[in-house]
């Protein structure tokens, strides 16, 4: 070691959250009853303003099997591109109504998750530039020893995806479509399905963020 | 003059955490990306994370040996565990959300997964939370977990170790780890915290006895300290948006 080195810390390093982390972040999908509130996959109620989304899918290991103990978190800006953070510089006002953030585990026995949402408005990207409607995901399992971060844009939001800078700094372009939601419309309901594949054939882009 | 705004976290140093592919580690081989990760210059997204608000915590979210308390006490030794969430640079990490979750006294999960001959304890649920203050410190009671066994290897067996979670400032700083306890032998033979390349970083998961903070006749305590990843000031140009 050089001892002219000034000492900085050292990040805390990251282990797995292992087969039980629903007992510690979702204690209602382990049958536990310890808190009032608990956080959940509902990022809306009825005051929050714009369009009413369901995202959904399944997260698939290198057999192209499902996750069934896989923990997901979403973060995503409101309606107007703004979010609900003090780190957000962009001195606009932000939907009183909206969290922004969400978490779910995958079902026990099928491996589906979804979240109850709105889709989000675009975001100022750097060097004034304008990023396509995102919503940035975590997943945290068994098998994971570092959570994997990626992001969610939506099909039907050709032109501003052809234009964002994350997709367009791929530069492997056919991956990027590993990142766009297909819109669906199930019982009048907007449905976003978003599938997860973590190794092997159309792998999901994963991010260093 | 020059004024200082916020930029970017510094660049999350890889060499300080486990690979993705580790095959001591047997799960992680078939969930583990093939490609490597990309990385890309930090957007509001990443340097934006959720506030939660002190109104959404119970008085005994932090407090393990109550928070699930139904006839009696849960059994076990009573410990304390305090310590101070600090990023890089050195600076309190205020507000964020510490959530904790483990096994009983007998090693056993209350989770409808675990099917271990461990006892259950009708006493003992195994998560909290809180949320660290001004000073980034925070503080909680709970059972010592037992070691226990699992199938990586076929006579594998984890050191007690309590997994914890932060959801601090910056998306960026989201992290999900274990800690485990000063002298457990078990901690030189586990695999999973054999996925962290250097032995500095290992040592820097395990709590240390804090004799001083004893409670007479009560509790025995362990100090714990986080570090996240920090933000640089930005003197000049701010291209973050």
């Amino acid at each position: 070691m050089n001892a002219w080195n000034f000492q900085e810390l050292k990040e805390t390093p990251s282990q797995t959250g292992g087969p039980y982390v629903h007992i510690g972040l979702l204690p209602q999908q382990a049958n536990i009853e310890v808190f009032e509130h608990n956080f959940n996959n509902q990022l809306t109620n009825e005051k929050t303003q714009g369009e009413r989304i369901r995202l959904e899918g399944q997260v698939f290991d290198g057999l192209g099997l499902p996750l069934r103990d896989v923990l997901l978190e979403i973060w995503q800006a409101d309606a107007n591109g703004v979010y609900p953070s003090h780190a957000d510089s962009q001195g606009k006002s932000v939907d009183p109504s909206f969290f922004g953030w969400g978490r779910t585990g995958a079902n026990f026995e099928t491996g589906f998750w979804s979240f109850d949402t709105i889709k989000p408005g675009a975001v100022a990207g750097r060097k004034g530039s304008t990023q396509a409607p995102h919503i940035a995901v975590v997943l945290f399992a068994r098998g994971i020893n570092l959570g994997l971060h990626t992001r969610i844009y939506f099909d039907d939001e050709v032109e501003a995806n052809a234009n964002d800078p994350v997709l367009n700094s791929i530069e492997w372009a056919t991956r990027r479509q590993t990142l766009i939601a297909k819109r669906t419309e199930v019982d009048g309901e907007v449905v976003y399905r978003f599938d997860i594949r973590i190794q092997g054939e159309d792998e999901t882009v994963f991010f260093d963020i | 003059m020059l004024i200082h705004t916020l930029g970017a976290y510094a660049q999350r140093n890889t060499d300080d955490h486990p690979p993705a592919y580790t095959p001591g580690y047997k799960t992680s081989v078939l969930r583990s990306p093939k490609n490597a990760l990309i990385s890309i210059n930090e957007t509001l997204t990443e340097v934006t994370s959720p506030h939660f608000s002190p109104n959404l915590f119970g008085a005994k979210d932090n407090d393990l040996i109550l928070n699930y308390a139904k006839d009696g006490l849960p059994v076990g030794e009573r410990i304390i565990v305090h310590g101070y969430v600090r990023d890089q640079f050195g600076r309190p990490v205020k507000n964020a959300l510490l959530e904790v979750w483990q096994a009983n006294a007998s090693g056993r999960y209350r989770h409808p997964n675990d099917k271990f001959i461990g006892a259950m304890d009708p006493n003992f649920g195994g998560c909290g939370r809180t949320l660290t203050d001004e000073n980034g410190f925070f503080i909680f009671r709970t059972i010592k977990p037992g070691p226990y066994p699992w199938r990586n290897r076929i006579n594998e067996w984890r050191p007690a170790h309590v997994h914890f979670s932060l959801i601090a400032d910056g998306w960026a700083q989201r992290l999900i780890s274990q800690f485990y306890f000063e002298g457990d032998t078990l901690i030189d033979t586990c695999p999973i915290l054999k996925t962290i390349p250097s032995e500095e970083q290992r040592r820097a998961l395990i709590a240390l006895e804090d004799r001083n903070n004893f409670i007479e006749s009560d509790s025995r305590c362990y100090r714990f300290d986080i570090h996240l990843r920090g933000r640089r000031a930005t003197y000049f140009e701010n291209d973050l948006t």
